[in-house]
This record gives C-alpha cells, structure tokens and sequence, in this order.
C-alpha cells in the first residue's frame, strides 16, 4: 500500500468515490490550471477570455509583479498633459472579484518545464497545465554604450510605463528655453514603432505650450526610417517647425556612446550635447521567456502562428511583446488580439472547446498635437510559416482636420475599450 | 459628412447615414460652451447612432423619439426598456422639456440603471437648444409599425446586405470573432467615443458593414476590418452582437 498516491488511496474509499462522480469543475482540485505570466495587454486579456469563456472549469492565476498596472499606451499622452497618470493605470480587482482569477503579485523567475511549474522569486511554485507566457519586454542595457538601468533614473527610457514614465514627465516639464532634450530612439524590433515620435510630438507639445519655441528634441535614430514618418514631420513641421530634429544613421554616423552625466552623446559624425536624456536602448523578450528556454538567437519567442503555441514546448503559448509575431507590431493592440487566439486554443487544449481559425488585427493611433491623431492598421492571418499581414492603411498627408480629430477621439474610445477588454 | 435636411422627415433617413466617426467625437467633447439654436441638430447626431426620429423611424439600440414629449417612460410596447426605465414610467414620469433636461444632463443619475450609454449633456445651453429641436422634430409620428417594417435595402448596399441578412449566423462563431470588435467597442455596451455596438438589430448591423465596406461611411479601421470578413463572418457577427443586451 505505501506506493498509493492519494489520489489512488481515494478511490477505495466511499465517500470519495462519490466524490468522482461529480462534474469535473465541482471538484477544484481537479479543474485544469492555467497560469499566465505578466498582467499587461496580452497576458490581462488572455487570462479573462479564459476565465469568461470557460465559466469556472478552468483556474485562472494571473501572475504580475505590480499590485496597478499602468499602460504604455497612452503613456505619451501622460507627458504631453493630455491625460492623467491615474487615467492610465488599472487594478486587477475586477478580474478576481467577477471572474475568480487569482492574482499573485510577485516575480516568476525561473519554468520547471518537466514537473510543469512556474517558480517564483520567493521560491515558491505553481502548477499550471498550460502556461502562458506574456512578459512584455526586457531593455538591453548595454547596447547603448554608457547607458545601465541605474542612469535609467537620471536618463529614462520610459520604455516600461510606470515611475519611468513620471521620470520622463518632470524631465521634460524641467527644459527650459533654449535648452535641448536628447532621445536616442530603439533599433527594430521594439515594442510600438511609432512611439518615439509620438514621444517627441508630445515632448515638443509641452514645450510650446510653454512658449519655449527656442528649446529642441533632438532624435538620434539607429533606423534609417521610422513608422508613419511622413506623416509625422509633416505634423512636425505644421506645429512645431524647427522644434524637433531627426537624425538617421546617414546624418549621425552611428550612436557610439553616451555620458549622461555630461548630457552627451558620442555618434561617428559628431557630438550632441542635451539638458535631458530619453534613452531607448534596444530590446528582448522579458527575461522569464529567456529562463524558460522559450527564446531564440534573436532574444524573441517563435510560435506557432495559428494558435500562439511555443514552437519549444506544446503546453506553453507565448504572446504580445515577447513573441515572434511575424508582420506584426509589437503593440498593445496586437498582444489583445493574440491574446483572444491563444486563449481559444488553451481552453480547446483543456475542456475540449471548438477552435475556429485564427485572425489577427491591429491599429496604433499617435497624436501629434491637440486633436491631430493619424494612424496605422493591418489585418493578419497565419501564411508562409508566420503571422502574415493580408491587407493595411495608413494615415496620408494633407488629411482634413476633421478626420484627424475623428482620429483621436477614435484613439479615446479604443483606449476606454482595449482597457476594459484586458481588465474587466 | 451628408448636409442636414431641415425637414423633420429627411432625418431618420440621415440618422443611418452619419458616419460612427462623427458621432464619436460629438458625444466625446459633449459641447461645451454657449451653442446656438443653428446647433441644435448637430447636437442630435450623437443620439443619432441610437434613436431615430421622423417619418418612418425605427427602433434601433434605443427606441424611436416620434411622439416623444407627453409620452410615458418605457411605454412603448414593442421596445425592451430596462427594468428602471419602466419603473420610473409606471411612477409618473412623463417626458416634457424639464424631464428630458434632467435626464439629458445625467442621465445615469436620474434614472438610475437605465441603459442608455450617453454620459450626459453639462451644458445647459446646449440641452436647452437640443430639446427645443426634439420637441418639433419628434410631433410627426412613426409611419409604421416601427418593428415590422423592415430596413429598406434599396440603397448602394442593398444586394450584398440581402444575402447575408439571408443567412443563420452561427453566434458561437459570431462570438470568437467578436474578440476583435470588442478590444475598441466595449462589450459592456458603454460608448467613450467609439460607438455602442451591443443589441444592435441585424439589418442594421450587416447594412452599416458594408456601408464601410463601400465608402457610404468613411472609416479606415472599420473598411479594413470588414475586408477581411466573410460573409458568413459578417452574417455570425450580426446573429451575435443582437442577441446581447447593453448592461
């Protein structure tokens, strides 16, 4: 008898046999268990569809190191005074209270991926059935030479909203007339493309707003081209003219280095000098996609394109930032509509649910000035291997300004939309 | 964007005409300021995406508003009113000009629980000149009974709508690919400047979709995603989205 499990043990007795013959989800200990990592666009969305759409057969924990979560996106519009800082940041309350997802707060450090655990910066672990991993981003500090995440305090990236993001706003609240607010913009692929420049719109809304016309964004680019570029200094030129200068590798010769104690940067050609930094350096998957062996050489999570699946380990589906989502941006947008295809394929995996094909869509909306909003969008399905774009628009110069202000109460109502989509 | 008809039978024609996109920014910036009398249909068009008005006007998310001063709230026989709506209708509330001034400035508050997704009017001005419209607008009453007359399809949309509006939706379906229409219009039937689309009648579902899809409503992100819809998609996402209810 000593090599009975529990489990074993039950059935020999009577009343846990009576036990068994309920339906699956009356007995909890026995529910299939869900666990996602990172409570943002992806990992907050497919941790609701789950516990929605499966009405209780599944347990949901929703792991996050923040008790709030404040988005990136919209984060701009914090800076440039468009919106509050508590606007932009969300509880998990309702997701517990009204869908029984239980949230640990904390960080997952490591996957036992053979005994089907997640562990836990405090050394404890959870079980799951299937796993699903959403961290987000991790920063590459050191592909900015003089650049670590110390100096992020003085010089923020702003890359991951939150304190970053208020560091950035009493930077650029602080420039004074005639000063000159360096950014150094991320290599491909980072998370939302158009997002320095929206950045730098909103850096130079504050400072016109202000009446210092005389102090300049200067943005050292490692690209050649930018998303929606010509739309955007178009915008620069109508409502900022000389107010934000862009540079690319051709005008620069390459970033080199940078001292942000001195407030400069070193590039092949020359020498910036700036009052404040924004720094982005370039970008990998969050560190947990590394831990768990979900990565490849290029720091990102391939997957399966028509259910999110990790092509590394069958239980496992990696979404938003961290994955390799083909002709997809890496936005918040995209992380909720693969969020939606994961979810349907994890509850399929688990209760046996109908999987219908995947598709995928995503729209990333930045505001130049007050009520001038352009925007960009595609429509994705699995082909070729991959999440291939099938069709697309984009914003065009010379547009009315009534459509640029549809535009942005467009981007309000989606804003109002995506957050209760993620959060309940 | 359409130029207005003065004549009170030319808007319910126009109200399934104004692009969502307007509407949007109407009920967004919700008017501040002194608006003048010239205004007062420009106010409307909010309202619009949900209530119509005029010879032949239907209920759609909301009831008609033919007839509407003198009548008793939730007292249309043929529209499903919440709970609260028709309580406070069984309680004496008849709608006249001070009635819909209080419920047009919060609606929530005045009649709480009620479903109408509109956050309310502050300016008075505005809810003044508003009501003064409505009140001449909405004397003609409905030309029909306004749930069996069916949409009319002989627009540019006509054939297309036709045969999906033919078709058995599959809601489960309807459902999965809701995901992508919901992450911009809530689920929960609120509108913050993108439109209500919860409990919205099939034709009129399936006739706004491909007026995108045909530049009869200019939006880029709605043209692309009803590109990219089939039309048993189409016809799945109509059999879905009209059997919810705003909560």
């Amino acid at each position: 008898m000593t090599g009975l499990t529990r489990r074993q043990f039950g059935i020999f007795t009577g009343a846990s046999a009576a036990a068994l013959t309920l339906p699956t989800y009356l007995r909890a200990q026995d529910k299939p268990r869900v666990v996602v990592i990172g409570g943002g666009a992806g990992g907050a969305t497919v941790a609701r569809y789950i516990a929605k759409d499966s009405d209780g057969a599944i347990n949901v924990t929703l792991i996050d190191d923040s008790e709030m979560f404040t988005t990136c996106f919209f984060s701009n519009l914090y800076v440039g005074g468009f919106r509050s800082f508590e606007s932009i940041t969300h509880s998990y309350d309702t997701l517990q209270s009204s869908y029984g997802i239980t949230k640990v707060t904390g960080r997952a450090t490591g996957v036992d991926r053979a005994a089907k655990t997640v562990t836990m910066a405090d050394g404890s672990t959870i079980p799951y059935d299937r796993l699903v991993v959403s961290p987000g981003i991790d920063l590459i500090w050191d592909s900015v030479e003089g650049y670590s995440e110390e100096l992020s305090q003085t010089a923020p990236h702003a890359w991951k909203a939150g304190e970053q993001t208020k560091i950035l706003k009493a930077g650029v609240d602080a420039i004074e007339n005639g000063q000159q607010i360096l950014m150094v913009a991320p290599p491909n692929p980072y998370r939302c493309p158009p997002g320095p420049y929206e950045r730098a719109s909103m850096m130079a809304h504050v400072l016109k707003s202000k009446g210092l016309t005389d102090a300049k964004i200067i943005i050292l680019d490692p690209k050649d081209k930018f998303s929606k570029q010509g739309v955007f200094q178009e915008g620069w030129e109508k409502y900022y003219p000389g107010m934000i200068e862009w540079y690319g590798p051709d005008v620069h010769g390459g970033i080199e280095s940078i001292d942000v104690k001195a407030g400069t940067v070193e590039t092949g050609l020359d020498t910036f000098k700036g009052a404040f930094m924004n720094v982005i350096p370039a970008q990998k998957a969050g560190a947990i996609a590394a831990a768990a062996g979900l990565t490849n050489d290029s720091g990102f999570c391939p997957i399966d394109p028509t259910s999110m699946r990790s092509t590394m380990d069958e239980a496992i589906f990696v979404i938003g930032d961290a994955c390799i989502a083909g002709d997809m941006p890496k936005s918040g947008f995209s992380a909720n509509s693969q969020a939606k295809v994961a979810a349907m394929n994890v509850r399929a995996d688990l209760v046996g649910s109908k999987v219908f094909p995947a598709k995928f869509a995503n729209t990333c909306w930045s505001l130049i000035e007050t009520d001038d909003s352009i925007k960009v969008g595609a429509q994705y399905a699995p082909g070729d291997g991959k999440i291939a774009s099938t069709q697309g628009f984009i914003s065009q110069m010379n547009e009315e300004d009534a459509l640029r202000k549809a535009n942005f109460e467009e981007s309000v109502g989606w804003y109002a939309g995506i957050t209760a989509d993620m959060f309940g | 964007m359409a130029a207005t008809g003065r004549h009170p039978a030319h808007i319910g024609m126009l109200c399934s005409l104004v692009p969502a996109i307007f509407i949007g920014i109407l009920s967004a910036s919700g008017f501040s300021g002194p608006a003048r009398a010239e205004q007062a249909e420009e106010l409307f068009k909010p309202c619009a995406t949900c209530h119509e008005i005029g010879a032949g006007a239907k209920h759609r998310v909301g009831p008609h508003l033919d007839g509407l001063f003198g009548r008793k709230a939730g007292s249309l026989e043929d529209f499903r009113y919440s709970e609260s709506m028709r309580a406070a209708g069984e309680a004496g509330l008849v709608w006249d000009a001070e009635a819909l001034d209080q419920y047009l400035e919060r609606p929530r508050d005045f009649i709480k629980g009620n479903r109408m997704s509109f956050r309310g009017m502050p300016d008075e001005d505005g809810r003044r000149a508003l009501i003064s419209w409505l009140e001449t607008a909405t004397r003609q009453a409905p030309a029909a009974d306004p749930v069996a007359e069916q949409v009319s399809t002989s627009g540019p949309v006509s054939g297309f709508a036709d045969i999906v509006l033919q078709m058995e939706g599959d809601p489960e379906y309807g459902e999965y690919l809701a995901g992508e229409c919901v992450t911009c219009h809530q689920a929960s039937g609120h509108a913050d400047g993108i439109p209500s689309i919860v409990g919205l009648p099939k034709d009129y579902f399936v006739i706004s979709l491909f007026e995108y899809a045909t530049n009869v409503r200019s939006n880029d992100v709605m043209k692309l995603r009803v590109a990219n819809l089939s039309n048993e998609e189409i016809a799945a996402l109509a059999a879905y989205f009209s059997s919810l209810e705003p909560q």
